[in-house]
């Protein structure tokens, strides 16, 4: 089976960007979860989560660890239960499941882990096989199904290979393609890509890519990591203590983050030096400099405008960090700059920003 | 004595031995598996949760493994005339040889399946399995280079174990190392004796590592 026909058989006749409809994959109601006895004693893991996954989408839930994601993404296929509130997957709401039909909806939902979770005792072939043989599907059809699904993650010729001998990205290449066995409609990824380097992580993230974009699979992934989010989720959610803090298209969160925890899990993926970034002060004294990050994107990415706010300040701006990249398919740039503290030039520049229609964000003080 | 009576006796023995700890053996571990695997998976919030059941299960286990062999030996006569017809011979032996190994492998293969990391359960109900299947295709089979070391460390504890019942007139190596070796004063028979029960232990566990390291896909190099 090539991609194209697996695609063609999981969605007929959908392309990509139909594949993007109203009805959402998931949708999370008011809910909440406590672990532990109800009151002092227990422990309050998510609350108030309102949110929806769209279909054929990629979403990324990103949050620090220990904010509630790993909960999060388990309430969907049934591994936790909410405490209140719904989870609806495809329309079904997954609290009200009895033991039987909640085994019916997982084999529809795949999951990747970030310690990929295979079986030490068996091949890839055997590993990617291990769901079909739990859904009872026969082993002729098994056996034609398992290598196209080792050709379309690139293992084909790692079939009989055992996990221990293969490297971090294969293993979680064969989990990708366990977690893709039985035709899933959702594929949940729990930091799948937080145990591999960053060059593999890369590679790791354009199969997800290639997946969603072929086989029209919705991806729900949650992550620590902005740069995952960054390349591949197209709609993100940032969650902080339990709740969801912000979100919306990923350009958007990215471009102008609203809440702390967006931005200071955006300040580890602005790649500002070390040096810079240990030497940033939130309140200056005499003789600091402001740092202030420039974003271009939309109609300021396109204008001259790093070198007109050179003219404006004087000579006195400096360059210390910055780059173009691409989020959801949009050209992002941004600028680490710093200049004098002196009241008249902060004025000179914000009044520019505003002509202008700059974004900007004050990160500290420098000496 | 002569040459040929002496390894006539020990080819006897050993033959007793190998009968009371094959057939122990295998008893033991067949009945000493799903105890393990139960301990091992029905604590509060695991596959099988029943927390009470589990600790009265654990209870009568540790009462079996603290009570003295020799000591289980004699308490059970009733029970071992009850199952074999008689109290005394290689036949009654294994009853409590049996009843020992219950426990001791039970222990074992509990904490075999408890070493199996949890991601891997994880996974599986992910993908639907029902807990049945999670044992059967997961535990089982993730454990079984541990198992394959628990087995053997039985088989040599209950050559061990086989020595002390020559009390109830099991027979077997030990019987014959006391009762020629110590008590008719043959420190050549003792001799002979502890030796075939040296190579004996050392082909037993030779053959279970080997069995259990072509079971353990863990650290295979390209």
């Amino acid at each position: 089976m090539t991609i194209q026909q697996a695609a063609a058989r999981t969605a007929p006749g959908a392309d990509h960007s139909a594949g993007v409809s109203a009805v959402p994959m998931v949708a999370f109601e008011g809910v909440g979860k406590r672990f532990g006895p109800a009151g002092e004693g227990g422990f309050t893991a998510l609350a108030d989560i309102d949110l929806t996954v769209a279909r054929g989408a990629i979403t990324g839930i990103i949050g620090r660890s220990g904010a509630g994601k790993s909960t999060l993404i388990r309430l969907v296929n049934g591994l936790e239960k909410a405490t209140t509130g719904k989870v609806i997957v495809d329309g079904i709401e997954v609290g009200g499941l009895g033991e039987d039909s909640l085994r019916g909806l997982r084999r529809q939902i795949g999951m990747i882990f970030q310690h990929f979770n295979l079986l030490s005792s068996r091949t890839a072939f055997d590993n990617v096989a291990l769901p079909l043989e739990i859904a009872g599907v026969d082993k002729a059809v098994i056996k034609a199904k398992v290598g196209p699904l080792l050709d379309l993650v690139g293992l084909g010729d790692k079939a009989n290979r055992y996990p221990s001998e293969l490297s971090g990205g294969q293993k979680q290449r064969v989990g990708i393609a366990r977690a893709l066995a039985t035709d899933p409609k959702l594929l949940l990824s729990d930091e799948a890509t937080s145990a591999l380097d960053p060059e593999t992580t890369q590679s790791i993230l354009e199969l997800l890519k290639r997946i969603n974009a072929e086989l029209n699979l919705t991806v729900l992934l949650i992550t620590h990591e902005m740069e995952v989010v960054k390349t591949i989720a197209s709609h993100v959610a940032v969650i902080d203590a339990g709740r969801i803090v912000e979100s919306g298209r990923t350009f958007d969160v990215y471009a102008n983050p609203s809440h702390e925890t967006t931005r200071t899990l955006l300040a580890s993926a602005l790649n500002l030096p070390e040096w810079l970034r240990n030497s940033i002060k939130q309140v200056p004294s005499a003789g600091d400099r402001v740092l202030v990050r420039l974003v271009f994107f939309g109609e300021t990415a396109f204008k001259p405008l790093t070198g007109r706010l050179v003219a404006e300040l004087g000579s006195d701006v400096n360059i210390l960090a910055g780059g173009i990249e691409e989020i959801g398919g949009e050209p992002f740039g941004s600028l680490v700059v710093s200049y004098s503290a002196d009241p008249a030039v902060v004025a000179r520049a914000e009044q520019f920003y505003a002509e202008t229609g700059l974004t900007t964000e004050v990160l500290g003080y420098v000496a | 004595m002569s040459l040929e009576m002496m390894i006539s006796l020990i080819l006897k023995s050993l033959g007793q031995t190998g009968q009371m700890v094959a057939i122990s053996g295998l008893l033991g571990s067949l009945i000493g598996l799903p105890i393990g695997i139960f301990l091992a998976t029905s604590g509060r919030g695991e596959l099988f949760p029943a927390p009470m059941v589990n600790r009265i299960i654990g209870l009568i286990v540790n009462a079996t493994r603290s009570t003295p062999f020799i000591i289980m030996v004699v308490a059970i006569i009733p029970f071992t005339r009850f199952v074999t017809g008689t109290s005394i011979g290689t036949n009654a032996a294994i009853v409590p040889l049996t009843i020992a190994t219950i426990p001791f492998f039970a222990r074992l293969v509990e904490a075999a399946i408890r070493e199996i990391d949890k991601g891997l359960i994880e996974a599986a109900r992910a993908m639907g399995a029902t807990p049945m299947q999670i044992v059967f295709k997961v535990l089982l089979a993730e454990a079984r280079p541990a198992l394959m070391a628990a087995l053997t460390m039985t088989m040599v504890s209950l050559i061990g174990y086989s020595a002390m019942v020559g009390a109830v007139g099991g027979g077997g190596l030990g019987d014959l190392g006391i009762r020629y070796g110590y008590q008719r004063f043959m420190p050549e028979m003792m001799l002979a004796v502890v030796v075939v029960l040296i190579v004996l232990v050392q082909l037993v566990q030779s053959a279970g590592d080997a069995l259990a390291r072509s079971f353990d896909k863990r650290n295979r190099k390209n």
